[in-house]
């Protein structure tokens, strides 16, 4: 029932012995090995993985129709499973991760609530998962070792979606690097739910490295897209129509920016609250350890990717945040921010200058450090190719495909391509 | 070997194109439409084009939005269609530095100087040539016909650019109010112009020499003038090659050359004919009716709902006329002294309402002979004031009355209606006999009667019988609840996907109908509506409409007989309960006979609104003036001063003067949150010794200065203006622009957390990326923490030292202290302005509206006047923020974290704790935030018993429709008796 004071319904104790917990899915080998990572400290996790239009049709029936799209698709998976008949719906919570901030998006759980209690379900607890710690639950408490193991699994995500991504374009059996991946996510689950240490994380990134390098591959020139925009529909292919496949299936590498460098952008950002406005001077410490934590982590897997040498491993985040230098503010921090333009120029610094830029219809921050920016970086970058694709319940795929289909005559043209001034001089 | 022959084929949206190129020239070329029937339309062409070809085997490749299916089915290559126009541009016209290419739903453009740029529009940017086709529609008239009027055109109206529908919107009243057609002819290319502009260009300037390609560009030469006049290119600069509706079709020829395949005639024709394409099954709908039996049932109880009928022809006594002047018909029914039916009329109003209901007293008055008498008439609709001010119509009626009025004469336990009109959809709830809550679309979703009509017909079918078709659709498709631009988009992939007509009906349909339920109702179960539900509107004649609501209820409905006339019926109704003088004042036979209608434009001198009046003048001194946002227009002076909350806003803010110069001048763009900072800044700046200037309140004239740098056309109006701003500002010479990015907004402790949006926090980021001009001045837009003010004056320092030395730590802290306490005087001040205004109208006895949005929607240009439309409806009108201190916050449902909305739930308390004060809330296109926002402030008011009215806005609103939602209002509060 609703807590009174607290003005939402608890996830108790007692609740953790007897709830399943769904698990939305926005990245789906990041957040299978977080699920797993929480079973093992005693929760019945189930990750969705139901895909289909009634998601999106069941969300615009309970949440505003210009909500934005992650919201739609997000509630939506929710309702469509508990009404599905699958679970009990006095047995199931969810959880939902929040940022926080001035995007519309920190209002999801309370949109969510809404459309819970609107379709009659206004009892199923929904549990914030966020590392502001914004709402209690006392059957869900988020300790340091709980914390550090999730990190890890963010950590093997990251480094399996890029190395699925390195791999699926050229394998010569098809499908054969996401059932290695998957292979890999099962065991890593298997293993830190024994004995997680970060240790044992980097002692793994070796071994995952060469059972990729040693998949049957045939090696091409393919053509580099990168892909950056908004969290949700930049990773869930529920929420850009499979953008990753199709980009595959058309013959390119795709190259994500991964979930750490989110981490590490809202980690910086309240760094950046205590250098703009000299705002959250006590936490400061804490930020402070934690940043640099993450970017140890990350130099490590950068490294262990480096001196693997057969794959491109990431940008480093410091890397990262000289290169936005000198084009958009560091304190525009709302939604993806500054960190979505400075993904745009990473990729261009790393030689991939064709980019989809993703974000849900109506987007308030890729207003501006998307669209917004892409006069400055295409100033700073000519040849760059980039395509802002909107994602929306009723937009379709053939317009998104087609603009798709216009970046990749342009990237494929590049080379062959006279210059203007070249042309005008015939 | 390269084969000397190629052949390209372009399928778009709605035009099928194939040519012939030998060595280079084209030996064939055909234009057709398509209709939807892709593969057959094109081979039809393939026959045409086979004596060219002969037994030769060609080279050929397929392009165009609608053809990658084909392509893909027939194993055939595929090139994106920008990127062929861009190959035939490289090829014929080497010099070209832009191509504008407009296609049937496309925009595109390409920039060849400075590195190639090739854009397509964004998914809300709505079509091109479809447009002017369902704008042609609305005329009456064909696309060529609406072609030769643009070029008689002494005027332009200003029509919305962001899509079709709101371009809609807007065209509709401007025929009913009489504007020429030729005028709107001209305004609807204007249109599509800036949209080119606005939505594709983005920052870049179209200059040089530009080729224009595509169909309508090749057809519209009212439209070519429009574009060479709007970017000023001369004849030589604007360049319409004979080939530019080909240009696709050749690329796809010229691309075959070097990646196409190679067939001979027959061999592509049989690919093509064995493309069977396979529908994906997850976006199929179930059929309407399982089987033929559940139609019949539903005929035969639908056919009971009918109502009692005279015949005029026979009849005397007194007699009773209904008129309703929609947006797209015009209805009108005569009733008998026992509210029988004698007469009744249904049709388009052709874009001349006037005439036709001219024709329409002709025919009843000689039907009614001297038997019939007209005891009193009473009009509705649209073109209410327009027909009444003609005809001597004895009363208006605000359209939900009238309706109300006929539904419940149809079904007295009435609980709900739905009103699905050609161009708006308008539910009502009702409780205890009285209109409990009005629910109108918004401008963005008014895809409803008209947009199936158009839809029909641009598939080569009469609206009735497109519906039939849909009745017995096996296999519907579901074509999303989203607005009709979107389902335009819809339909061109279920076409890819190989749908027929009767699916894509059936489709249409259910999408109206989840429209209506989900976006305009916003019902999550069918109980939400009440166990009577009665729908009506010309839409639900459509059996597929009336079949899909009653499926996605889940419940029956009653659909009266008359569900189009309800309008008319209703105000027949209501001129009879009203009048009980002997004989109408309507218009006499005689006088008819002698009518004269004339309509003619003028603009108004009244203020520096400079609205643009259309003067309908029907002989003699009979005059209907429109387009007026006040009073003045029409001569009225307002006898007293009535406080207005916007008004007095306005006028503090363009009292900010500027100071003496000491130091230089600082620019200030008065747009989003310098509305309410404005006397911050000013007071900080002038403190320091700088002569600051205000870019002042906005005009039309202001944001197409500042259109060209638009970089993302789906922002809302008031982020979009804020170029024009900065343009007004270089303008004056200004050392710097000052516009602070504020991620957190001045707490006041009203909710959870005290943010700006993000657009109103970062909006000075993009400027400064997109605007190129600001490099001629010091654009300062630091990062500021506005709640400590220590903080900020190190903040202020730090940006101000470098810019301009001298300046001092103590200075700019005393400046601080003096700028908080300007701030704190303006709003306290606004605060009593607020409260002085409340006892005014208690005094005066006169309704109080809280005209509820952001700081800047008292902007002229923003807020389109609407304060002063209220001001006039007898609303003395206040602003969020000068009631919300008189509320306690309040607890929602949603994160309460923006400082500007918390005002807004606070505002929606107070309207709840006092009788005579209504909330209507302003909500700006675009405006993701108010998604959040409208749901609470709707829940707020509606637990209190209160009636929530929304306007949303946008770059253009039509004030015809705002002007009915609050009458409605007013209608409501009256049958409440409040």
């Amino acid at each position: 029932m609703i807590d009174q004071e607290k003005g939402y319904v608890v996830f108790t104790e007692e609740m953790k012995k007897t709830h399943t917990i769904l698990v939305p899915n926005m990245l789906p080998m990041h957040f299978k090995l977080i699920s797993r990572v929480l079973e093992r400290s005693g929760y019945k996790m189930e990750l969705l993985e139901t895909s289909g239009p009634q998601i999106a049709e069941t969300g615009l029936k309970y949440v505003h129709n210009d909500t934005c799209y992650p919201a739609i698709l997000v509630i939506g998976q929710f309702i469509d499973a508990l009404q599905s008949g699958r679970y009990d719906p006095d047995k199931v919570a969810l959880i939902l991760f929040q940022t926080g901030g001035g995007c519309r998006a920190s209002n999801y759980i309370h949109l969510l609530r809404k459309a819970l209690a609107k379709a009659g379900l206004g009892h199923v607890p929904v549990i914030s998962l966020s590392l502001a710690g914004l709402e209690k639950h006392p059957g869900f408490r988020l300790t340091v070792p709980l914390m550090m193991k999730m990190m890890y699994g963010v950590l093997y995500g990251d480094l399996l979606m890029s190395l699925v991504n390195q791999c699926k374009p050229y394998e010569l059996e098809k499908g054969s690097a996401q059932a290695l991946a998957d292979r890999w996510t099962e065991r890593l689950a298997e293993e830190m739910s024994v004995r997680a240490s970060y240790r044992r994380v980097r002692a793994s990134y070796r071994p995952i490295l060469d059972s990729f390098a040693a998949l049957p591959m045939e090696r091409r020139e393919k053509v580099m897209v990168g892909v950056v925009g908004e969290i949700f529909v930049k990773y869930s292919p529920l929420g850009n129509n499979n953008l990753e496949q199709f980009l595959v299936d058309e013959g390119a590498e795709v190259v994500i920016p991964g979930l750490l460098d989110f981490c590490l952008y809202c980690v910086y950002n309240n760094l950046l609250d205590h250098k703009l406005y000299g705002m959250q001077k006590n936490v400061q410490f804490a930020y402070r350890i934690a940043y640099r934590y993450l970017v140890n982590k990350e130099r490590d897997l950068i490294a262990a990717m480096a001196s693997h040498g057969v794959f491109t491993p990431p940008t480093l985040f410091t890397h990262t945040i000289q290169l936005v230098q000198g084009t958009i503010s560091m304190g525009v921090k709302m939604g993806e921010g500054w960190l979505l333009t400075a993904e745009m120029l990473e990729l261009a610094d790393k030689g991939v200058s064709n980019i989809v830029c993703t974000q849900p219809f109506g987007c308030l921050p890729n207003h501006i450090c998307g669209k917004g920016m892409m006069k400055p970086i295409k100033a700073k970058n000519p040849d760059i190719n980039i395509v802002a694709i909107d994602y929306d319940a009723g937009a379709t795929r053939v317009n998104q495909e087609n603009r798709l289909k216009l970046m990749l005559a342009n990237a494929a043209s590049k080379e062959t391509r006279v210059p203007a001034g070249a042309a005008k001089a015939r | 070997m390269k084969e000397r022959l190629s052949l390209g084929i372009d399928i778009g949206s709605t035009t099928a194109k194939v040519v012939v190129v030998e060595d280079g020239k084209i030996i064939y070329e055909r234009y057709q439409r398509h209709f939807s029937q892709v593969r057959q339309k094109t081979l039809e062409l393939l026959t045409e084009a086979a004596p060219y070809a002969g037994e030769r085997p060609f080279t050929a490749a397929i392009s165009g939005s609608a053809g990658l299916g084909l392509a893909e089915g027939a194993g055939v290559p595929f090139v994106q269609e920008v990127f062929a126009t861009g190959e035939v541009v490289r090829r014929l016209e080497p010099d070209a530095g832009v191509v504008v290419e407009l296609g049937g739903e496309d925009a595109k453009i390409i920039f060849f100087e400075g590195g190639i740029d090739e854009r397509m529009n964004g998914s809300c940017a709505g079509g091109t040539g479809a447009f002017i086709d369902q704008m042609a529609t609305l005329l009456n008239v064909t696309a060529d016909e609406l072609d030769a009027l643009s070029l008689e055109s002494a005027r332009l109206y200003p029509i919305a650019s962001r899509c079709g529908v709101f371009a809609k919107t807007d065209i509709q009243p401007l025929l009913n109010q009489g504007a020429k057609h030729a005028d709107v002819a001209a305004s609807i290319y204007q249109a599509v112009v800036n949209q080119t502009i606005a939505g594709l260009a983005q920052g870049r300037r179209i200059t040089g020499k530009v080729l224009f390609l595509g169909g309508p560009l090749y057809y519209c030469k009212g439209l070519r003038r429009r574009f060479q006049e709007t970017l000023k290119l001369t004849d030589d600069q604007a360049v319409f090659p004979e080939y530019g509706r080909f240009a696709v079709a050749m690329g796809a020829a010229l691309y075959a050359e070097s990646a196409g395949g190679t067939y001979t005639m027959a061999e592509l024709r049989r690919r093509i004919e064995e493309s069977v394409c396979v529908r994906s099954e997850e976006n199929l709908l179930p059929p309407l009716f399982a089987s033929q039996s559940d139609y019949e049932a539903f005929r035969a109880r639908h056919a009971a709902a009918t109502v009692r009928e005279g015949d005029l022809a026979s009849y005397t006594g007194d007699a009773w006329l209904g008129i309703d002047c929609g947006s797209t018909t015009t209805k009108a029914v005569l009733l008998g002294a026992d509210r029988e039916i004698l007469y009744t009329y249904y049709s388009s109003n052709r874009g001349n309402p006037v005439e036709i209901v001219r024709e329409q007293l002709e025919k009843i008055y000689r039907l009614c002979g001297d038997r019939a008498v007209i005891r009193g008439s009473a009009v509705t609709g649209y073109g209410e004031e327009l027909i009444r001010a003609a005809f001597g119509v004895d009363r208006g009626v605000v359209e939900t009355i009238a309706h109300y009025t006929a539904a419940k004469y149809f079904c007295p336990q009435v609980d709900f209606i739905l009103d699905i009109g050609g161009q708006d959809i308008k539910c009502f709830q009702i409780k205890n006999g009285a209109i409990d809550s009005i629910m109108l679309n918004e401008a963005c979703s008014s895809g409803c009667g008209s947009f199936i009509e158009t839809f029909a017909r641009s598939m080569g079918c009469e609206v009735a019988e497109f519906a039939e078709k849909g009745l017995h659709a096996r296999a519907p498709v579901n074509l999303g609840s989203r607005c009709t631009v979107f389902m335009n988009s819809s339909v061109k992939q279920s076409q890819k996907d190989g749908a027929t007509v009767e699916d894509i009906s059936a489709g249409l349909s259910v999408s109206v109908v989840k429209n209506a339920i989900y976006k305009v109702i916003r019902a999550g179960s069918a109980d939400e509506l009440g166990q009577h539900v009665v729908v009506q509107g010309g839409t639900f004649y459509n059996d597929a409409v009336l079949r899909a609501f009653e499926l996605e209820l889940g419940r029956e409905v009653i659909r009266p007989a008359i569900a189009g006339l309800m309008g008319a019926y209703g105000a027949a109704l209501y001129a009879m309960d009203a009048v009980s003088a002997p004989r109408s004042g309507l218009i006499t036979p005689e006088g008819l006979a002698d009518f004269v209608h004339t309509a003619k434009t003028a603009v108004c001198q009244g203020c520096a609104n400079h609205c643009r009046l259309t003067v309908n003048s029907f002989g003699g001194s009979k005059k209907y003036i429109s387009g007026n946002q006040c009073q003045k227009g029409l001569g009225i002076q307002s006898a007293q001063e009535v406080p207005s909350l916007y008004a007095w806003k306005r006028d503090a803010l363009t009292a900010l003067t500027p100071g003496a110069e000491l130091r230089g001048t600082v620019g200030l763009p008065l747009a989003l949150g310098m509305y309410e900072l404005a006397p911050l800044w000013h007071a900080f700046f002038t403190n320091l010794g700088f002569r600051v200037e205000v870019s002042g309140l906005s005009t039309r004239r202001v944001y197409e200065k500042g259109q060209f740098s638009i970089p993302s056309d789906t922002a809302c109006y008031p982020a979009k203006i804020m170029h024009g701003h900065m343009e007004v500002l270089l303008e004056k010479g200004v050392d710097a622009i000052f516009y602070p990015s504020l991620t957190y907004n001045v707490e006041e402790h009203g909710g959870d957390n005290h943010y700006n949006c993000p657009v109103v926090a970062y909006y000075a980021e993009l400027l400064h990326g997109n605007m190129d001009d600001l490099e001629r001045t010091r654009f300062l837009y630091p990062f500021l923490n506005i709640n400590d003010r220590r903080e900020l004056a190190r903040e202020l320092f730090a940006c101000l030292e470098p810019v301009f030395p001298g300046v001092t730590k103590k200075e700019v802290k005393k400046a601080v202290d003096a700028a908080f306490a300007a701030y704190e005087r303006h709003m306290l001040e606004v605060r009593r302005q607020g409260e002085a205004a409340v006892a005014w109208a208690r005094e005066h006895g006169k309704r109080i509206m809280v005209l509820a949005g952001r700081p800047y929607h008292v902007d002229p240009e923003i807020g389109h006047g609407i304060d002063k439309l209220a001001a006039s409806l007898g609303f003395v009108v206040v602003s969020e923020d000068s009631v919300c201190h008189l509320a306690d916050p309040v607890p929602v449902h949603v994160l309460n974290q923006w400082t500007y909305h918390a005002r807004l739930y606070r505002a929606a308390r107070f309207a709840c704790e006092n009788k005579d004060v209504q909330l209507v809330q302003l909500v700006s296109f675009g405006c993701g935030v108010d998604a959040i926002t409208t749901d609470e402030v709707r829940r707020i008011l509606e637990e209190s018993g209160k009636l929530y009215t929304q306007i949303k806005i946008d770059e253009i609103t039509n004030l015809g429709a705002v002007k009915i939602r609050l009458r409605s209002l007013i209608g409501a509060l009256e049958e409440k008796g409040v």
